[in-house]
């Protein structure tokens, strides 16, 4: 695409002071989402995977704060941002979508009101209007009878339906980027199928990109262009969805495929890599992944890979041939 | 919701029953009820007499349902100590202390609730600590002391208020209030802040501490990401959500203001129903202690039944059922 | 912080200095300055005939031409006895650390009382379940419902009718017994929901089977469990039971005249309040109120300290 990024993170770390010492939870971090994109981020728990899009739509949770590097919006710096500017980015130019659609919707108010609250903060437009509006969402996102559902409360609505409400809430305001931080783990599997589809095609139709983020790699398979991997608060692998999965050029990201189970292989154990990643605290020396690697030299245990040109893709990793131009 | 109404007037009636058999068990075997009713100086046949006339001899269930029977019309007998009609007491100075409960309460959740809120949101600002560290003064003042420090401040040193009485009252048929008189007013305004105190710092932490979890909650994060103002944040969501389970322990303190009521009109020599159970107590006078247990435990019921209506009222939760879909 | 090599564990001390709750404990100020405070006045009160200048309850050693003298520092007030005298001539100051004797027996007894009662009827009422614990719960719901002023008075108001010249022992028994009513309901609440919890885990049905005594179970597994959130709650309930003996000794029905407490000694010095001799009243007052703010400053600190979410 020959347009400027939607979206740029530059070699960005956010850390957590806690009493033992000063825990570095995003070490460098850095990857671009173009307009209309979808982006997945993948990576194990603690990965970092999560904290990456609390810092992108700047609600990160104290004591945890941005260390070093730049988020840029459509070119804008948005990281140092006084408080009321980033508010007014939230939900206009960026939307969120959370976990658990049980908990992400206030008990006590109806989902119309939430709907036309989100819609009247940041258009100007009117209550008769807001609600035309709000209808049009619900029924976009496949709820049946929207004039009627309006006016109900959340816990009237089933899980798969209230992450759908959860879905027209984040596209209210017409954001370009919406942030998904794992929106189908807690849903039924069969559930899980319908709304990834759903976010798909309406982040196509309203022309918004998305991030999203998950452990999932069947949904990144099935639903993003390109993918992130993400290890121990590092990159350590990123490129169109289609390499990563067949070609991958880093030892993690082969691991990862590998283990995933193939409906039409016949295998007698699961294969899995040995180890685990380490906990904040105990980061090796050099490539992160280093203990666990069998492919792992020297220079690996001594000296920290940074993204390197590897064909289709790029990979943190010395093994990999030609080191990218100024990365 | 027919059916949560009828559950808990259940739950009253056996309230109220237990209550009123203790208050029984009090008057049998405790007390003498023919002293009770006689006074102290009968003579044996007129007691041996009343005895037989009351049915004293009579199965327990029997009496028991006559007790409950005279309790409900509010008959209790004679005061031991002072030889009235305890009924008549208790209407005396119901008023007084139900017009101080009344302030106290207003008191308390007027400055509670919003201070409380106040301390939430400026979380580590200096007001907020110096209103965290007054609350825990305040649950660490005993009432009695508080009303002794108020009275040593405004009426002894400052000699701006009165210490004693109700002041000028007005009658109103069977009521008698202080609220239209300045010199009554002059007189409400001690005790009825010694009496709010002790609610007020559990309130202001009740809800300071229901507030921070609330704000911690998803769904006030996914309010923050959609971008909504600060104001509709906090107002709009955060507040309903915590006032929601408030209501509830709220309206059961303010229940127990009347008998807190006790310590403070003893304090401030306050003609109401907590002087007269004092008194009651020190004397032994069973009749009096019966009584005032009955009505507590009515008032009880009534308040917890109006709070139990309003979470219903204010909780779609509670009104609507839960749908199926998908 | 390198990682722990994992060749011996600490022993139980040296983990709980490491730990967070003593963590939290070194860094808060408040914390140290109010057990500091706490020690204090338990010390004194606890030595109190070792400790205190004078004896008060010693009729021999009363002057009373030292009567309602001020306090040292205001003229007219003698430097032995440094908070002045009152109306009989006994020292202030030792009049406090004796009557904070009483009050905190008074405090912790029933506290003790209310904490075994109440942990005990939770766990019955948790592990038996059934119309057992459905009883247990309708009562503490009644119980719940009355303030617990009222409780105590009740129960104190019987006493005196049903024993008209109470002997001092069974005065006190009686107090106790009656502000320890007003508790017990919120142990039992707590410990039958974490018993609920355990019992239905499979080790406990497991244990069963193989035919180990239930309680057993419930005291090696259960108890460890909820030890926190109970020690947390009798901190409070410690400054809870100190101004209800306070309340009920002003109001004239707590512990008997031959022995008080601060709230005896409060109630004595407010006769004196209009004729100007303060010190009578304000010094037993301001006692009560520091061993109260200190506990429960430290039962709120120990609170957030266990709470694991806030760390």
């Amino acid at each position: 695409m020959s347009n400027a990024p939607l979206l740029e993170v530059r070699h960005l770390r956010v850390e957590f002071p806690t009493r033992r010492g000063t825990l570095l939870a995003l070490d460098d971090i850095s990857f671009s989402i173009d307009p209309g994109e979808v982006l997945g981020v993948v990576g194990e728990s603690g990965a970092g995977k999560s904290l990456t899009g609390a810092a992108i739509i700047g609600l990160l949770e104290p004591p945890g704060r941005i260390a070093g590097g730049e988020i840029l919006l459509e070119g804008q710096r948005i990281d140092n941002l006084p408080y009321d500017q980033m508010r007014a980015i939230r939900g206009r130019r960026i939307g969120a979508i959370f976990q658990d659609p049980l908990t992400s919707l206030n008990p006590l108010y109806t989902v119309g009101r939430q709907l036309i609250e989100t819609i009247r903060t940041h258009l100007p437009v009117g209550e008769q209007d807001a609600r035309a509006r709000a209808i049009r969402l619900l029924q976009e996102t496949g709820i049946p009878a929207p004039e009627a559902r309006i006016d109900q409360y959340p816990h009237q609505f089933s899980g798969g339906m209230r992450q759908r409400v959860v879905i027209a809430l984040a596209l209210a305001a017409e954001p370009k980027l919406i942030v998904a931080d794992e929106p189908t783990t807690a849903l039924d599997v069969s559930i899980q199928a319908q709304i990834i589809s759903l976010l798909r095609r309406l982040c196509k139709e309203h022309g918004a990109a998305v991030m999203l983020v998950t452990h999932d790699m069947g949904v990144i398979a099935e639903t993003c262009d390109r993918v992130a991997v993400l290890y121990a608060g590092r990159v350590a692998e990123i490129g169109p969805v289609r390499s990563v999965i067949h070609q991958p050029r880093h030892p993690y990201t082969s691991g990862l495929m590998g283990s995933i189970p193939a409906m039409d292989e016949d295998r007698e154990q699961l294969l899995q890599i040995d180890g685990a990643m380490p906990r904040l605290h105990a980061i090796p020396p050099g490539c992160a992944f280093n203990p666990r690697c069998p492919q792992a030299t020297d220079r690996c245990r001594r000296e920290r890979p940074d993204l390197m040109d590897a064909g289709a893709t790029r990979a943190a990793c010395w093994q990999v041939s030609v080191p990218a131009p100024g990365a | 919701m027919l059916a949560f109404i009828l559950r808990r007037l259940a739950q009253a009636i056996v309230v109220m029953l237990s209550v009123a058999f203790i208050a029984f068990m009090l008057f049998q075997y405790v007390g003498d009820p023919v002293t009770s009713l006689l006074g102290q100086d009968a003579t044996l046949e007129q007691r041996t007499q009343l005895r037989r006339d009351l049915g004293l001899d009579a199965p327990f269930p029997v009496q028991f349902s006559r007790f409950v029977g005279n309790a409900v019309q509010g008959e209790f007998g004679l005061s031991l100590r002072q030889g009235r009609k305890v009924s008549a007491l208790i209407a005396e100075r119901f008023p007084a202390t139900l017009e101080l409960a009344l302030l106290a309460a207003l008191i308390a959740l007027g400055v509670g609730i919003p201070a409380g809120v106040y301390s939430a949101l400026r979380r580590g600002r200096f007001g907020s600590q110096l209103t965290m560290t007054l609350s825990l003064l305040g649950v660490s003042l005993p009432t009695f002391l508080i009303g002794i420090l108020l009275i040593l401040l405004f009426s002894v040193m400052l000699k701006w208020l009165p210490s004693f009485g109700r002041g000028d009252v007005v009658t109103l048929g069977a009521w008698t209030t202080g609220f239209l008189t300045v010199d009554g007013w002059k007189h409400l305004v001690l005790p009825a802040i010694t009496l709010s105190v002790f609610q007020l710092a559990l309130i202001l932490r009740l809800v300071r501490s229901e507030m921070l979890e609330v704000l911690r909650t998803d769904y006030i994060k996914f309010a923050r990401a959609r971008g909504l103002r600060d104001q509709a944040v906090y107002f709009g969501h955060a507040l309903k959500n915590t006032l929601v389970p408030v209501i509830t322990i709220t309206g059961l303190q303010l229940g127990s203001l009347i008998a807190f009521a006790i310590i403070t009109e003893t304090v401030f020599q306050w003609p109401g129903m907590g002087f007269l159970f004092i008194q009651a107590v020190q004397f032994a006078d069973i009749p009096v202690m019966a009584a005032y247990l009955c009505l507590i435990a009515l008032i009880f019921v009534i308040v917890n039944l109006i709070v139990d209506l309003l979470y219903f009222a204010v909780d779609p939760r509670l009104r609507i059922e839960r749908a199926s879909g998908h | 912080m390198a990682v722990t090599p994992i060749a011996q564990t600490p022993g139980a001390l040296a983990r709980f200095l490491d730990g967070d709750v003593w963590y939290s404990f070194r860094s808060s100020p408040t914390a140290i300055v109010a057990a500091v405070i706490a020690f204090v006045c338990i010390f004194c009160s606890v030595f109190a005939p070792w400790v205190a200048p004078h004896n008060p309850f010693d009729l021999a050693t009363l002057d009373l031409s030292d009567a309602r003298l001020p306090p040292a520092w205001v003229d007219g007030g003698k430097g032995q006895y440094l908070l002045g005298t009152d109306d009989q001539g006994r020292d202030i100051l030792s009049g406090l650390m004796y009557g904070a004797r009483i009050s905190l027996l008074v405090g912790f007894a029933s506290v003790l009382l209310s904490m075994v009662v109440g942990v005990g009827l939770g766990l019955l009422s948790g592990f038996v379940g059934g119309s057992v614990d459905a009883f247990i719960m309708r009562v503490c719901d009644v119980m719940l419902s009355f303030p617990s002023i009222l409780i105590a008075l009740l129960i104190d108001g019987v006493g005196r009718a049903i024993f008209p010249d109470a002997h001092e022992t069974l005065a006190f028994g009686v107090l106790i017994f009656a502000i320890a009513l007003t508790g017990w309901v919120h142990y039992a609440r707590m410990v039958r929901g974490s018993t609920l919890v355990e019992r239905h885990k499979e080790y406990v049905q497991a244990a069963r089977v193989i035919g180990v005594s239930p309680w057993r179970i419930m005291v090696r597994h259960v108890l460890p469990n909820v030890l926190g959130p109970v020690l947390v709650l009798a901190t409070i309930q410690v400054a809870a039971a100190i101004l209800t003996e306070a309340t009920l000794s002003f109001l004239g029905v707590g512990v008997p005249p031959t022995s008080p407490s601060l709230g005896t000694l409060i109630r004595i010095g407010n006769d004196f309040l209009f004729s100007g001799e303060w010190w009578i009243t304000i010094f037993p007052g301001a006692m009560l109120v520091l061993i109260a703010l200190s506990v429960n400053l430290l039962g709120d600190w120990l609170r957030d300290a266990l709470n694991p979410r806030l760390r």
